[in-house]
């Protein structure tokens, strides 16, 4: 099956700075790929050009099957191309005066197959607000509004970049069900994120992007070698002292500790979280 | 297709008239400066011809630039700093459809506004409307042609501010000069030759020259330069700023600011 997104030597430069810096990657279809950097590391700038809002300076791009450097172009093979992409960008503009329902109705005649556009205010969870002025929405009920018009096109692929920056613990729980129902509907996605318990949360694959280069892509998981990588086992001895060691034979390393102590005082045993290999990536690089 | 251009000039024309400041402010101003000026100057320009009758013809004129030009020239480059621009430029939605929901909007506020201003200039003023089939045909093809001509100048000029809070300063300068060396507060003749001659390469002197056609006497062209009002003048040179401005719109336009690249 041909990939929804397909990147090969992408490269971006601005003023002789170099924002992108060969970037391949590859996001299948039906996938949720979360892409992990730090700001200024070429994440928002690698997904406009995929969304057709930049022009590149090198390398081969392919979204659904379309260059989206064509498809902005108006060019014929690539109608149709925006229909099946669906846009959620990093704080994007409102309409003052315009209440919930009627921003997404409107936006729904862009579009050729439009889901109903009440039952996608329902489910970004505005039904409440629906009749609401949008500059009276507080900074996540913005943002879901921005889900909405996203969505309301029923795209193959959607893009969202920081789409949960801002939200309390409860909406962004909220949002990653939404997300798991689109991905449930065989949407993909691509995320861009700050939050790597998000990328954890919903992504079946991030890739951590660095100075323009993407320098890792795994599972969740796997990424950095974090199911592989040595454990660190922690205790307190009878004295009240703070143990650790790092080992690869944690289950070794507590058999002999309850052989030693009975009930082991404190005991932890933990890997790398997805944070600490990811901070160690771009600790590495910088 | 059309369809998409009438929902967004509707949802335009929504958003205009639920910002009531904006609504009064806009529709209002002719009128009032029709008080203001048709109280100080009563006098009659010609036996049987109040000054408002010449005063009208500059009111509309100004007043369809500052909801065409003026307006879209500020309202536009905010909408992109905002990040409208960008939203819609990732959905499905044609681009001209964008242009045509401004051109309604624009539309609907200038016809609205010359009413009023109209209704309060012949209630208390003593204008007398136009008193032929052929003063309202031209009354309605400079309107149509001129609000045309400024709301596509309106949207070229607005790649001209780089960003929502710079397009004021930027727009307005320009709408007040044309303003005065159009004809729209001083008898047009009566200003020096070579402002004249600036004046004659704006759409504004030419929509004023063509509604002074329909608002006063014909034995008034003999005053107009040339000797005549010279209406198809007034329709070549609309006619041309129309193209020229939608060559503008068509290859200038900015739908991000420079920091989105």
């Amino acid at each position: 099956m041909e990939p929804a997104i397909r990147v090969r030597g992408l490269r971006k430069t601005y003023a002789g700075a170099v924002a992108v810096d060969g970037v391949d990657l590859d996001v299948g279809q039906g996938e949720v790929f979360a892409l992990l950097g730090p700001n200024g590391a070429g994440k928002t700038t690698t997904v406009e050009i995929l969304e057709g809002y930049r022009k590149r300076d090198a390398g081969e791009v392919s979204v659904l099957g379309v260059d989206p450097a064509v498809a902005v172009g108006g060019h014929k093979r690539a109608r149709g191309w925006r229909d099946r992409v669906g846009i959620v960008l990093q704080g994007t503009g409102e309409f003052d005066e315009l209440t919930v329902g009627e921003v997404v109705r409107h936006f729904a005649r862009f579009y050729p197959r439009p889901d109903d556009p009440v039952a996608v205010v329902e489910r970004v969870g505005l039904k409440e607000k629906a009749d609401a002025r949008t500059h009276t929405l507080s900074g996540g009920q913005k943002r879901r509004l921005d889900v909405a018009l996203g969505i309301v096109g029923r795209p193959e692929l959607l893009f969202l970049d920081e789409p949960t920056t801002g939200f309390d613990p409860e909406a962004r729980r909220e949002f990653w069900q939404l997300i798991r129902d689109l991905q449930a509907g065989g949407t993909t996605i691509l995320l861009t994120t700050h939050y790597l318990e998000e990328a954890e949360a919903l992504a079946d694959r991030v890739g951590v992007i660095t100075r323009g280069r993407l320098i890792a892509v795994d599972s969740p998981a796997r990424l950095g070698h974090r199911d592989t990588a040595e454990a660190t086992v922690s205790w307190r001895t009878p004295e009240g002292a703070l143990e650790r060691t790092r080992t690869a034979t944690p289950t070794e390393v507590v058999a002999d500790l309850a052989e030693r102590y009975g009930e082991v005082p404190g005991l932890t045993v933990t890997r790398p979280t997805l944070e600490d290999v990811y901070l160690d990536m771009i600790g590495d690089a910088a | 297709m059309t369809l998409l251009a009438r929902s967004q000039g509707r949802l335009e024309v929504k958003q205009f008239l639920r910002s009531r400041e904006q609504v009064v402010f806009t529709l209002a101003f002719p009128a009032i400066m029709i008080v203001v000026f048709g109280s100080i100057f009563d006098q009659e320009i010609a036996p049987g011809v109040g000054y408002t009758q010449y005063f009208v013809t500059g009111m509309i004129g100004t007043g369809l630039m500052t909801v065409a030009f003026q307006a879209l020239a500020i309202q536009i480059p905010t909408e992109r700093d905002r990040g409208v621009l960008k939203r819609f430029l990732g959905t499905p939605m044609p681009k001209w459809v964008y242009f045509a929901g401004k051109v309604l909007m624009v539309a609907f506020i200038a016809v609205l506004e010359t009413v009023i201003l109209l209704g309060v200039a012949t209630m208390f003023f003593g204008l007398d409307l136009p008193d032929s089939g052929t003063k309202w045909l031209t009354l309605l093809w400079v309107a149509a042609l001129g609000i045309t001509a400024c709301t596509l100048c309106g949207i070229a000029f607005s790649s001209v501010a780089r960003t929502g809070r710079s397009a004021p300063a930027v727009v307005t300068p320009v709408a007040l000069i044309l303003q005065f060396i159009s004809g729209v507060f001083f008898v047009f003749t009566s200003l020096p030759g070579w402002m004249q001659n600036v004046a004659a390469l704006f759409p504004l002197k030419w929509i004023c020259q063509g509604l002074r056609s329909v608002f006063l006497p014909a034995s008034f062209g003999t005053q107009e330069p040339g000797g005549s009002f010279n209406l198809p003048t007034v329709a070549l040179v609309l006619g041309a700023w129309c193209v020229l401005a939608l060559v503008l719109c068509l290859t200038t336009f900015k739908w991000t600011t420079k920091r989105d690249g």
